[in-house]
C-alpha cells in the first residue's frame, strides 16, 4: 500500500484532519495525567498501616466533670479512671487485649517531635528526623498486631503515667525499622540512644518492630509516613482512647459491650455513636476523597475516550459516504476489499500517530504545569506508552465499522451516475 | 428568514439522527462536567460575609523566640493569649473580638434527653456586631458582662429547638459542663461558609451551637480543640488544659472601616511589637501582616486542591468535547456543499449562508446547553450524596444556572464558527458543475 494517495486525501480534508489529530492530542494528554493520579491515589490508599486491621477498634471517650490534669493530684485521679476503664474492658468476654493509645495510624490527630542522635538538637534542626509518638503501655504491639523483629516488647514494669501537658524524660522507646534505618543505617539500632524533641535525657531504643504508618494521611506527613515512635506510657487528660483487640470474629460483639461497660465503670462520661469505631471505618474515613477523586477521574477518561472513538466513528463515517463513488472506481479498476478496508486503517493510523506525537508533548506539558501548581510528581514514562498504545488501539477500534462498510461498497457504483 | 433557517437547520438535523445525538451528548457532558464542578469551586470560593468581609481584618504578629527565624517567613497564624488580650484591650479599632472553639457538654434539664457535646465558640462582646450575627431573640453579652466572667450564654437557634422547643428561651437557664448559664440571646440560623474566623474547625460546614465569653471559659478550663503551634518551651492545650504563653491558640479579628484606618492598625501592630520587643517578651523584629477576609482565605488556600484539579480537568474535558464538535460539524457542513452551492448560484449571500448555518450549530448549543444543565444538577447531586464536609453546599444558584446557559451556547457557536465560515467558502459554479 502506498502512502501518496492516502496523504494526497488527507491534504483535501485538511480542517478535519487537523481537528481529529488535535482531539487524539488532547484526550491522551489529558487521559494521561488522569490515570497518572489514579495511580497515585490507589497507591496512597494501598500503603500498608503494619497493623493486623480485622478484629480491630478503636474507643475515644470523654469524662464529664473530669480532675484537672494541672495538678498531680488530678493526673493520679485520672490515671486510677484510666486504669478501671482498661481493667474493664480486659475482662470482656470477646476481648482480646486492649491497649491505651493517644492515635492510630490513619486517625490524623497526631503528636510529632523529632529525634536526633545529639541531645539538645533544635526542634528544626537540619540532622533531626521528623516522628510521630504513639503513647501506649505493654500491650500495645498484641493489640495493634503489629510485629517486632529485633529486640523485646514492652513489659508492665516499663509503663509510666503523665499529664498531657506534662514533660517528662522518656528512657525508652520502641522505633520502627523505617526509622531505625534512617537514625542508624547499620542496622543495629537496639541499645543505641536518641534524644526525644530536642531533650537533653537520652532514650533508649530497646525494640523494633516491622512497620507502623504515623497517624497523619495529609501531604505533610508523606516525608515521614513510617517514622513512629512508641513511648511506654499513659497519658492522662480529661478524655482517653483504647485500642481493642477482638477474638477472631466476635467485632460487632465486643463493639455493642463497650458503652454499657464503660457506663458501668463510670457513669459520668459521654460515649457517643462516633466514640466506637472498627478501624475499617477510619481506613474508609482517611482515604475517602482519595478514593472519590480516583473513581471521578476514572469516569471522566471513560466518558473522554468514548467521546473520541464516537467522534473518529462519526468523521471517517461522513468521508466514507463522500468517497463512495471513488471507492467504487477504485473496486472496478481491481482493488480488493481488503485493500480498501486497509486504506481507512492506514489513514485512521497516519492521523491518530500524529496526534500522539503532538499528544505525547501536550501530557509532559499539561505534567509539568500540575507539578507547579499541585503536589505533583514527573509523571514515569510507562504511563505515557500506554496512554499512546491505547490511543493507537481505540482509533483502529473506532475506524473498523466505517472502513469495513467502505471495503463493502460494490464495484457497480462506478458506473452508476452520482 | 431566522423561523426559516430554523426550520431548515431541524430539517438538517433530523436527517442523520445519530450524528446529531452525538453532537449535543458531547457538548451536554462537557458542559455537565465543567458546570458541576465550576459550581462547587464557586461555592468553596465565595465570600462568607458579602458586603462587610472588606472591613473584617485579621491581625497577624511574630511573638516567636529567636530560633529559627527568617525574616521572610509568615507570622504565626493566631495570637498567643496574653497578645489577644493585650490588643483586645487596646481597642485601636472600630470593632475586635479574640476567640477559640472547643465543644462543651450539654447537660439539658429533661430527662428524655442524655448529655450532649456541642461545638462551642469563646469569644468576646463584639463578636456579633463585628460579623453581622443575626439575633432571633435576646443579644450578645455586654464586655462588662464578659470582663466579669459572666455565665451568660447565646445558642444558635437550632439548639433552642432542640431543647426550648423554638420558644423565646431568653432568660432561662442552661446547664452546660456542671455550670448553670443564663441564655441571653438566640441567633437565627447562622453558617458562615468558609468558616473563616476559624479554619482549623474545618473550613466549611460548620457552625457553632453555643457562644461562650472567653474570660468565662478560661476561669471554667472548658474544653477547647483547634490547633496551637507552640516554641521554645511552650506545650499543653489539648482537653481542658490551656496552652502556655509560648503557645498561638486564639484567632483575633479586628474591623476596620476604612483603608485609612486599617494602615494606621498596622502601624499600630508594628509599634506593638517594638514595645513587647523592648519589655523583652518579643525576640523577634516586628513582622507583621493585616489581611482582609477574602486575603485571608486566599491566603490559607482554603478551596481544596482535588476541587481546583477536578475543574481544570473538566474544562480539558469540556476542551475535547468542543474539538469533537467542531470536526463534525466541519464534515457535516461541507457535506453540503452542493446544496450550499445551489443556494449561492440562486443568489444568497456569503453572510446568509453563514447566518444560516450557525443557527444550525446554535440549536446544537442550545439543546446540549440544556443536557448539561440537567446533568449539572445530577453531577451536583451526586456531589452532595459525597461524604466531605462541603458537599452539602454544592447547589446551582441563579448566577451558575445563567454562566451555564452563556456557556453552552458561546462554546458551540464559536464551535460552528470555523465549518460554518469553511463552508460558505464554497463556489458555487464548482459544485453545480461537479454534479
Amino acid at each position: 500500500m502506498k502512502l501518496h494517495p492516502i496523504l494526497a486525501a488527507l491534504r483535501k480534508h485538511k480542517a478535519g484532519t487537523v481537528l481529529i489529530a488535535l482531539q487524539i492530542a488532547l484526550t491522551l494528554a489529558i487521559v494521561c495525567n488522569a490515570v497518572f493520579i489514579i495511580g497515585q491515589r490507589i497507591d496512597r490508599v494501598n500503603r500498608i498501616t503494619g497493623l493486623d486491621e480485622s478484629n480491630l477498634f478503636l474507643v475515644s471517650q470523654q469524662w464529664v466533670g473530669a480532675p484537672n490534669a494541672d495538678s498531680a493530684d488530678g493526673v493520679e485521679k485520672l490515671d486510677t479512671m484510666q486504669r478501671e476503664d482498661l481493667a474493664a474492658l480486659r475482662q470482656l468476654p470477646d476481648v482480646a487485649s486492649v491497649a491505651p493509645i493517644n492515635s492510630l495510624p490513619l486517625l490524623n490527630s497526631s503528636w510529632t517531635g523529632s529525634v536526633s542522635h545529639k541531645p539538645g538538637a533544635q526542634l528544626s534542626g537540619k540532622d533531626n528526623t521528623r516522628t510521630a509518638y504513639y503513647f501506649t503501655d505493654e500491650q500495645m504491639l498484641s493489640t495493634l498486631g503489629v510485629r517486632l523483629v529485633a529486640g523485646r516488647a514492652f513489659n508492665a514494669g516499663d509503663v509510666q503515667h503523665q499529664g498531657f501537658r506534662d514533660q517528662r524524660d522518656r528512657p525508652i522507646a520502641i522505633i520502627t525499622r523505617q526509622l531505625a534505618d534512617k537514625l542508624f543505617p547499620k542496622g543495629d539500632a537496639v541499645g543505641k540512644v536518641m534524644y526525644t524533641d530536642g531533650s537533653n535525657a537520652p532514650t533508649t531504643i530497646i525494640g523494633v518492630v516491622a512497620r507502623l504508618q504515623i497517624p497523619s494521611t495529609s501531604s505533610q506527613g508523606n516525608d515521614f509516613a513510617w517514622y513512629s515512635t512508641l513511648i511506654p506510657t499513659r497519658l492522662d487528660a480529661n478524655f482517653a482512647r483504647y485500642a481493642v483487640r477482638t477474638k477472631p470474629g466476635r467485632l460487632d460483639a465486643a463493639m455493642r459491650a463497650v458503652a454499657p461497660t464503660l457506663y458501668k465503670v463510670n457513669p459520668m462520661r459521654v460515649l457517643d455513636d462516633d466514640s466506637v469505631k472498627p478501624f475499617s471505618d477510619i481506613r474508609a474515613r482517611a482515604y475517602r476523597a482519595d478514593v472519590g477523586m480516583a473513581i471521578l477521574m476514572g469516569v471522566i477518561c471513560l466518558i473522554l475516550l468514548c467521546v473520541t472513538a464516537a467522534g473518529i466513528v462519526g468523521l471517517t463515517s461522513f468521508w466514507v459516504g463522500q468517497r463512495h463513488r471513488q471507492i467504487g472506481v477504485r473496486r472496478a479498476l481491481g482493488a480488493r476489499k481488503v485493500d480498501i478496508l486497509h486504506y481507512f486503517q492506514i489513514e485512521n493510523l497516519l492521523i491518530v500517530g500524529v496526534g500522539v506525537a503532538i499528544g505525547v508533548l501536550l501530557a509532559l506539558g499539561l505534567n509539568l504545569w500540575l507539578m507547579s501548581h499541585y503536589e505533583m510528581t514527573r509523571i514515569p514514562l510507562p504511563y505515557v506508552l500506554t496512554g499512546v498504545l491505547a490511543m493507537l488501539a481505540i482509533g483502529q477500534a473506532a475506524v473498523f465499522v466505517p472502513a469495513r462498510r467502505a471495503s463493502n461498497v460494490p464495484p457497480v457504483v462506478a458506473t452508476r451516475a452520482a | 428568514m431566522f423561523g426559516y433557517y430554523l426550520d431548515l437547520a431541524l430539517r438538517s438535523l433530523k436527517r442523520n439522527k445519530a450524528l446529531t445525538v452525538l453532537m449535543v451528548l458531547a457538548i451536554a457532558l462537557g458542559i455537565g462536567a465543567s458546570m458541576t464542578t465550576l459550581t462547587v469551586l464557586h461555592v468553596l470560593s465565595g465570600d462568607p460575609l458579602p458586603g462587610k468581609s472588606g472591613q473584617l481584618y485579621y491581625p497577624q504578629i511574630d511573638p516567636q523566640d529567636i530560633r529559627g527565624m527568617d525574616p521572610s517567613k509568615e507570622p504565626p497564624e493566631q495570637v498567643t493569649l496574653i497578645d489577644g488580650l493585650n490588643l483586645l484591650r487596646a481597642g485601636r479599632a472600630d470593632h475586635q473580638a479574640l476567640m477559640s472553639g472547643g465543644s462543651v457538654p450539654v447537660q439539658p434539664e429533661q430527662s428524655s434527653l442524655d448529655p450532649f457535646y456541642v461545638e462551642a465558640r469563646y469569644t468576646t462582646a463584639d463578636f456579633f456586631a463585628m460579623f453581622d450575627a443575626p439575633f432571633l431573640y435576646g443579644h450578645g453579652w455586654t464586655a462588662a458582662d464578659g470582663e466579669a466572667k459572666a455565665r451568660e450564654v447565646v445558642i444558635a437557634r437550632s439548639l433552642n429547638d432542640k431543647l426550648f422547643g423554638g420558644a423565646n428561651s431568653v432568660g432561662r437557664t442552661l446547664r452546660m459542663a456542671g455550670t448553670s448559664f443564663r441564655v441571653v440571646g438566640v441567633l437565627d440560623s447562622w453558617q458562615p461558609n468558609p468558616h473563616f474566623y476559624d479554619l482549623n474547625t474545618g473550613s466549611y460546614a460548620y457552625g457553632e451551637q453555643v457562644f461562650l465569653p472567653l474570660q468565662t471559659m478560661l476561669e471554667l478550663r472548658l474544653d477547647r480543640n483547634g490547633s496551637s503551634d507552640c516554641w521554645g518551651n511552650g506545650g499543653g492545650g489539648v482537653g481542658n488544659i490551656l496552652p502556655s504563653n509560648d503557645c498561638v491558640w486564639l484567632q483575633f479579628w479586628v474591623q476596620l472601616d476604612s483603608p485609612a484606618k486599617a494602615a494606621a492598625y498596622k502601624e499600630f501592630l508594628v509599634h506593638y511589637s517594638q514595645d513587647q520587643k523592648a519589655l523583652g517578651r518579643f525576640q523577634r523584629a516586628p513582622n507583621v501582616r493585616l489581611r482582609n477576609v477574602m486575603q485571608w482565605l486566599d491566603y490559607q488556600m482554603v478551596v481544596p486542591d482535588d476541587v481546583r484539579l477536578q475543574t481544570a480537568l473538566a474544562f480539558g474535558f469540556l476542551l475535547v468535547c468542543l474539538v469533537n464538535t467542531v470536526g463534525l460539524m466541519l464534515a457535516k457542513f461541507m457535506r453540503r456543499a452542493a446544496e450550499l452551492g445551489v443556494r449561492r448560484a440562486l443568489g444568497a449571500s456569503r453572510r446568509a449562508l453563514f447566518a444560516q448555518l450557525l443557527i444550525e450549530s446554535g440549536v446544537i448549543g442550545l439543546v446540549g446547553g440544556i443536557g448539561g444543565l440537567l446533568l449539572a444538577m445530577f453531577g451536583l447531586w451526586l456531589v452532595r450524596q459525597r461524604p466531605s464536609a462541603y458537599a452539602a453546599l454544592a447547589h446551582l444558584d441563579l448566577s451558575m444556572l445563567f454562566t451555564t446557559f452563556v456557556l453552552a451556547l458561546c462554546a458551540t457557536l464559536l464551535a460552528g464558527l470555523l465549518p460554518a465560515w469553511r463552508a460558505c467558502q464554497v463556489t458555487p459554479a464548482l459544485q453545480l458543475k461537479s454534479n
